[in-house]
């Protein structure tokens, strides 16, 4: 019992870091760098995303007896389809003005490569329960991925966080992190951080089995 | 209805809103197959052709959406028929050009979940153009996708056969060369007004 804990919690941990869809997977990216130009859109996208994909992966594995091999990524993509109308909808109905910072995002969730990636590989082998929690799993991995970048972009390219300005106004902002370039500087930047936690960690293992050895 | 010139259209499509260094849409390709000058030729090809003909699919399908008052459909049927389109064009490579079919490996299925594709699909719509006003879009969208990819690969090859730090290797280098032509193309804002 207490070994089939830790599996289903290391089913939820591992999107968070180990696997990070963005920093480790490198999947998903678009709108990672697309729409974390603030904070608050990161936070939205990253929301509707884990939505999408808790709801795909749990159609998915309650129908994975049901879907012929051949013809699966045409469901699994019709599901997806399914669920990323209605959080179009739903943002519309909540927020307009979020809808408009969003754009085409939203609707671009369907060919988000996570979503189908997590579909095909995990949902579809898994029974509903571990699938669920491999959604949560990835999905709050991606949104802290999101606000990390977005933070990171609206601190600098605006000088705020979450709209709350941090900086004296003084503070000359750094207007090409807000433009595109920035979101792939602001990614680099992540990117190079986990690379040299990763490598650093590899170092200490390596000098904690010379050691003993 | 929009009434932007065809010219500006396609100058606002291939270089002032790039699709890929602008909108950042079909990124996970242009990372995916910009490591050699060849592939990335061969994957631009096949993206702009399969815009093309998902721009005119698109086209046709939003008037029939129209027709019967069901906008909500529009994303499901984009997409089922961006994806029957990249399987068509999977199976003629296939057929007629089985080495550049192996080249492209698994990124030519995965045009599928390009977003550019979708992407543009749905900007025509949004913006309202009308046939040739969409296919003009269409072929900017493809050729400035073609153009970064070819670019970004000019770049990575010449990086590979660099002395760069282990930590910076891969990925983190590559988004550092996309920011950098990112900027670059920044300063073609304000052409085809």
């Amino acid at each position: 019992m207490a070994r089939k804990q830790v599996t289903t919690t290391d089913e939820f941990v591992k999107g968070l870091w180990r696997d990070n869809p963005v920093f480790v997977q490198v999947l998903g990216m678009c709108p990672a760098l697309a729409v974390s130009n603030t904070a608050m859109n990161a936070l939205a996208m990253g929301l509707a995303t884990t939505f999408v994909l808790l709801m795909s992966g749990l159609s998915v594995s309650l129908l994975r007896n049901l879907i012929p091999r051949e013809a699966r990524i045409v469901c699994y993509i019709c599901i997806i389809a399914t669920f990323v109308t209605s959080v179009d909808y739903l943002i519309m109905a909540l927020s307009l003005e979020l809808h408009r910072a969003l754009g085409a995002f939203i609707a671009l969730i369907v060919v988000n490569c996570l979503i189908l990636g997590r579909a095909e590989a995990f949902a579809s082998k898994h029974n509903p329960g571990r699938a669920l929690l491999d959604g949560l799993g990835m999905g709050v991995g991606f949104t802290l991925a999101l606000l990390f970048i977005g933070v990171v972009r609206e601190i600098l390219g605006s000088g705020s966080i979450f709209g709350f300005s941090v900086f004296p106004d003084t503070f000359q902002t750094w207007t090409i992190m807000v433009l595109p370039s920035g979101g792939f500087f602001a990614m680099a930047l992540w990117l190079l951080i986990v690379n040299w936690l990763k490598k650093r960690k590899e170092e200490a293992e390596k000098l904690t089995t010379e050691v003993l050895t | 209805m929009n009434d932007a010139s065809h010219w500006s259209i396609f100058l606002n499509a291939a270089l002032v809103n790039n699709f890929v260094l602008a909108y950042f849409l079909g990124i996970c390709p242009f990372f995916g197959v910009s490591s050699r000058l060849e592939t990335a030729v061969r994957m631009g090809g096949a993206v702009s052709f399969v815009m093309l003909v998902a721009s005119v699919c698109a086209f046709a399908i939003n008037l029939l959406l129209d027709f019967v008052n069901a906008p909500f459909l529009r994303i499901i049927s984009y997409i089922l028929v961006i994806s029957s389109t990249v399987q068509l064009v999977e199976m003629l490579m296939k057929k007629l050009s089985p080495a550049t079919f192996r080249a492209m490996g698994i990124y030519l299925p995965l045009i599928t979940t390009n977003c550019a594709i979708l992407g543009l699909a749905l900007f025509q719509t949004n913006r309202g153009y009308d046939f040739t006003q969409s296919v003009v879009y269409s072929l900017g969208a493809g050729i400035g996708f073609a153009l970064a990819l070819v670019l970004m690969a000019g770049v990575r090859e010449k990086l590979d056969l660099n002395d760069v730090p282990d930590l910076v290797k891969g990925t983190a280098a590559a988004l550092i060369v996309a920011g950098i032509l990112s900027m670059g193309f920044m300063g073609f804002a304000g052409l085809g007004r």
